[in-house]
């Protein structure tokens, strides 16, 4: 440990002022002008981010935008060389498989949330934790999970097996969002009803769901959106198809598919199919987060 | 949460609907959530039994042997881990800096006015398609990338010995730039909510002392938020390592160890996405073991970002769906 | 503890006016700090205004009224903390011996290592030890010398009561610290610096009683090393502690202004202002 010198001047306290001045002076521009360059550095970043993010949206907005017509919303999709064609089965495919999947994963997911909402130990907790993991994980593996469970033992590519793994990729989320939302409605609703007399089951029902609505809407919302634009366990699952199919246990085509498959081919129109898919893609999942964001805030104000 | 149980009074009727009893409902929500970790168990259960067919005939060793080679019965997946690897590096080395400042910018820089729209543009980006960055990726940016940033990176860097071979657009670096734009949005948007929820007392109390902007975020925003951020990191890799179309498309899909950063590659999920549909018998176990392999790393992954992200646990980005 | 009457080190050659002036030893009891006319809006509406006075070198002076009188946003001009925010101006002059604070020369990074602030609620640096929070003020002044941060340190923990109870434990975290621990680093942390002037914004307020007893204990030793200004909303508390009081109270305008400045004892035992002998006498909060 350092110890006090004692020389002439006498006085250590001014004498360090004197030293610490004179290094804070000295040091002033070096300082100044680091914080300045290292700040600008952030700027520089900024800018280096969102020119490839704003890149992205506006070339499948440029580019998806000619594809936009009468045909390519009601036609099916022609293979590379036959003019014409649109992507209607496509859209029929994510819709249905889309429907079928938010149909199985929402209620379950929802029971799942208030189950972690309301309980705090342990197997809750781990429960919790994989929920979380899973929402993470490759999706690929889900789709393999799907072709397992399912194509491998029907014996053939269907919309359901693609709907199964849609499914499993949209339920961590919705159980985590509803977790949140459920948990985020004031105690005191929860406990005044508890303590008038209402069973668990109806406290739930009544009270809880409906004042944790507008978060378990974005959350359900939000997992739609990302459900739709899932395309590697699409991949292994429902094959494609090239005509129109609404039976889903039967292959089926889906927008992210057709951007896939269309992205490596040498043809101009299937690449300009891709773009056109894309914009649509982004625009329905666009719509619902933003839509998502939206009615939260619509419903929150209305419960004030 | 403790709640205290309520007496159960039988399945009275109240207000003509019928109530539900306290234990048949507690019975249900238990079932659905025996019902998710069912599911679970099945989805790893499932992987390692298809998979197994190949350990048995091709012992341990085949996942980091280095030829791929089903013709010839040779399953070595050592060229799809590396791929996977170093893809998700390049991408790591430009998303960790450029997220870091491009956050700090969105939570202390930007005028106040516009924080709040930006960083939900930053979040709504987040929801976009990988397909659609693959895409872009493979039209827009693989001419671009042959035509002026490869010839220019090898001029600049060609003497480390990286940047040898051909110019040809599609490779590891361009899968690397992909994953980069992919996963920034996710990073900055839970980089810039962690950096934001530092008390505002520290931020002043260092202004007070006489440190510069510079040093007021460097001293005590960032490692205010180190573990958060180290989460958001930690998460984006997990993207990252998992992203399977959006890499199939620009990777170019050799299955050889690359030996420049412009080489095409392959990865583990874009080997199986691309083999998948042919393959049988071994080959097809062995797509499965690659599958395993891959959902132990990004299990590994994501285990540990959640881990880092729970412990400065806020609502926002982090906690709903990350994707 | 040093005696401010000693001679004064004589001036050392090649330093700057800036420098000879923190050298300065300045009889007890002369002007360190001149407040004239200052104002502070926000969007053009004012917070406080037209306050003038003179802080005095070694003396303790408490900014004293009842809560929305401007003494926090007064307090805060003095080290320029209302640069952050976009909206505030700053009007009228305050000087620190010659320097005037606000004027397009003098530096506000720089400003602040003479003049130091602690804050209502503590706040030590979370990620930092004991030791690295004290010297955390030295490091931002581009002070890199082991010998002289350690220096600093010592002397600033001794004079904040933290030394014997933190030598052994220098690199433990601050957050192992009780609140008034805390808020003794927060001090310390401060007074490494070696400022001039110390700005404390009701540095008890958060603290229970015992703790406050010492820390008033403490502002009441530092004064000789320091000069302070505290801002109190705690009548008995400027009492006990400060040499000087400046009272202010919200006017109709709902901008706080200064209604009287003059030593403790006679502003409270006879105020010159009906306004303070309310006041003082407790009859508004």
């Amino acid at each position: 440990m350092t110890t006090l010198t004692f020389e002439a001047p006498a006085d250590p306290i001014l004498e360090r002022r004197r030293q610490i001045q004179g290094v804070a002076q000295a040091s002033l521009n070096r300082r100044k002008t680091y914080s300045k360059i290292a700040i600008g550095v952030c700027w520089a970043f900024l800018a280096v981010a969102i020119v490839p993010l704003v890149g992205v949206v506006a070339y499948v907005l440029i580019k998806g935008l000619p594809a936009w017509n009468a045909d390519f919303f009601t036609q099916v999709t022609e293979p590379e060389g036959i003019p014409g064609g649109g992507v209607w089965n496509a859209i029929v495919g994510t819709a249905v498989i889309g429907a079928i999947a938010t149909a199985a994963a929402v209620p379950i997911g929802l029971l799942c949330g208030l189950f972690l909402a309301e309980s705090d130990g342990r197997i809750a907790g781990a429960i919790r934790f994989t929920a979380d993991v899973m929402t993470g994980v490759p999706s690929i593996t889900i789709g393999i999970f799907g072709y397992i469970a399912i194509v491998s033992h029907t014996k053939q590519f269907s919309g359901l097996a693609g709907a199964f793994a849609i499914g499993i990729i949209m339920l961590p989320v919705i159980m985590r969002a509803g977790e949140t939302a459920i948990r985020g409605v004031p105690f005191h609703l929860n406990e005044a009803a508890l303590a008038l007399g209402a069973r668990r089951a109806t406290v739930a029902r009544r009270v809880v769901v409906p004042a944790a609505m507008p978060g378990i809407i974005t959350g359900v919302l939000l997992a739609v959106a990302r459900g739709l634009g899932e395309t590697a366990p699409l991949l292994l699952t429902i094959f494609g198809n090239q005509y129109l199919q609404w039976n889903p246990t039967k292959p089926m085509e889906a927008l992210p598919l057709v951007i896939y498959n269309n992205s490596s081919q040498p043809y101009a129109d299937l690449i300009q199919v891709a773009w056109g898919a894309a914009l649509l893609l982004v625009v329905v999942v666009l719509a619902l987060s933003i839509g998502s964001r939206v009615l939260a805030a619509v419903l929150q104000r209305e419960k004030r | 949460m403790t709640t205290t149980e309520t007496p159960r009074l039988g399945t009275a009727k109240r207000g003509g609907r019928l109530a539900v009893p306290n234990g048949a409902y507690r019975g249900l929500l238990a079932a659905v959530a025996v019902i998710f970790v069912g599911l679970v168990l099945w989805f790893v259960i499932s992987i390692i039994v298809q998979a197994k067919p190949a350990f048995s005939t091709l012992g341990f060793s085949w996942i980091v042997q280095k030829t791929w080679d089903p013709t010839h019965h040779k399953y070595g997946l050592l060229p799809f881990i590396l791929g996977t690897i170093e893809t998700t590096a390049i991408a790591l080395v430009l998303a960790v800096p450029i997220g870091l400042g491009t956050a700090l910018a969105l939570a202390y820089l930007v005028p106040h006015r516009l924080r709040a729209s930006l960083g939900t543009a930053v979040e709504l980006l987040a929801a976009v398609p990988s397909v659609v960055y693959g895409l872009w990726g493979l039209i827009v940016l693989a001419p671009l990338c042959r035509d002026y940033l490869e010839p220019f990176l090898t001029s600049v860097f060609g003497w480390t010995g990286l940047f040898n071979g051909p110019n040809q657009g599609v490779g590891l670096l361009l899968a690397g730039i992909i994953l980069f734009v992919m996963v920034l949005p996710t990073m900055v948007a839970i980089s810039r909510d962690v950096l934001a929820v530092v008390p505002n007392e520290q931020v002043e109390g260092a202004m007070a002392l006489g440190a510069t902007r510079w040093q007021v975020l460097r001293k005590v925003v960032i490692p205010g938020a180190r573990t958060g951020l180290l989460g958001g990191f930690t998460l984006a890799t997990g993207r990252a390592l998992g992203e399977t179309v959006a890499v199939a498309l620009v990777i170019g899909n050799t299955p050889f160890i690359a030996h420049s950063i412009k080489s095409p590659a392959a990865t583990l999920p874009s080997l199986i996405v691309n083999n998948f549909g042919e393959a049988t018998g071994t080959e097809l176990s062995a797509l499965f073991g690659a599958g395993l392999v891959l959902l132990v790393i990004g299990v590994a992954v994501n285990a540990t970002a959640r881990a880092l992200v729970r412990s400065t646990a806020r609502g926002g980005a982090a906690s709903v769906a990350v994707a | 503890m040093i005696d401010p009457t000693a001679v004064p080190p004589t001036a050392h050659k090649g330093i700057d006016l800036n420098t000879a002036e923190v050298l300065m030893d300045r009889p007890v009891g002369e002007p360190i700090m001149r407040l004239d006319d200052v104002t502070v809006s926000f969007a053009g509406r004012n917070a406080v205004r037209g306050v003038t006075f003179d802080v005095h070198q070694g003396e303790i002076t408490a900014l004293i009224g009842p809560s929305g009188s401007g003494k926090t946003t007064l307090l805060r001009a003095l080290n320029r903390m209302h640069d952050t925010v976009r909206t505030a101006s700053v009007t009228g002059s305050v000087k620190l011996g010659s320097t005037d604070l606000y004027a397009g020369t003098t530096d506000a990074t720089l400003l602040r290592s003479r003049v130091g602030m602690v804050f209502q609620r503590p706040n030590p640096f979370p990620t930092m030890s004991i030791y690295e929070n004290t010297v955390a003020g030295l490091k931002f002044n581009g002070v890199r010398k082991k010998a002289l941060l350690d220096e600093a340190a010592e002397s600033a923990l001794i004079a904040a009561a933290l030394w014997d109870s933190a030598r052994d434990r220098l690199k433990a975290h601050a957050s192992t610290l009780s609140g008034g621990e805390q808020q003794r680093l927060c001090i310390a942390r401060a007074l490494a610096v070696e400022p001039e002037v110390l700005l404390m914004d009701e540095p008890t307020s958060a603290l229970d009683p015992i703790a406050t007893k010492r820390i008033e204990e403490l502002i009441g030793e530092l004064k000789h090393r320091v000069t302070i200004i505290i801002v109190t909303h705690n009548m008995q508390q400027a009492m006990r502690v400060s040499d000087r009081c400046a009272f202010l109270l919200m006017g109709e305008d709902k901008a706080g202004e200064l209604i009287e400045f003059g030593p403790t004892a006679k502003l409270f035992s006879e105020p010159t202002d009906p306004r303070t002998l309310d006041y003082v006498n407790g009859r508004f909060g």
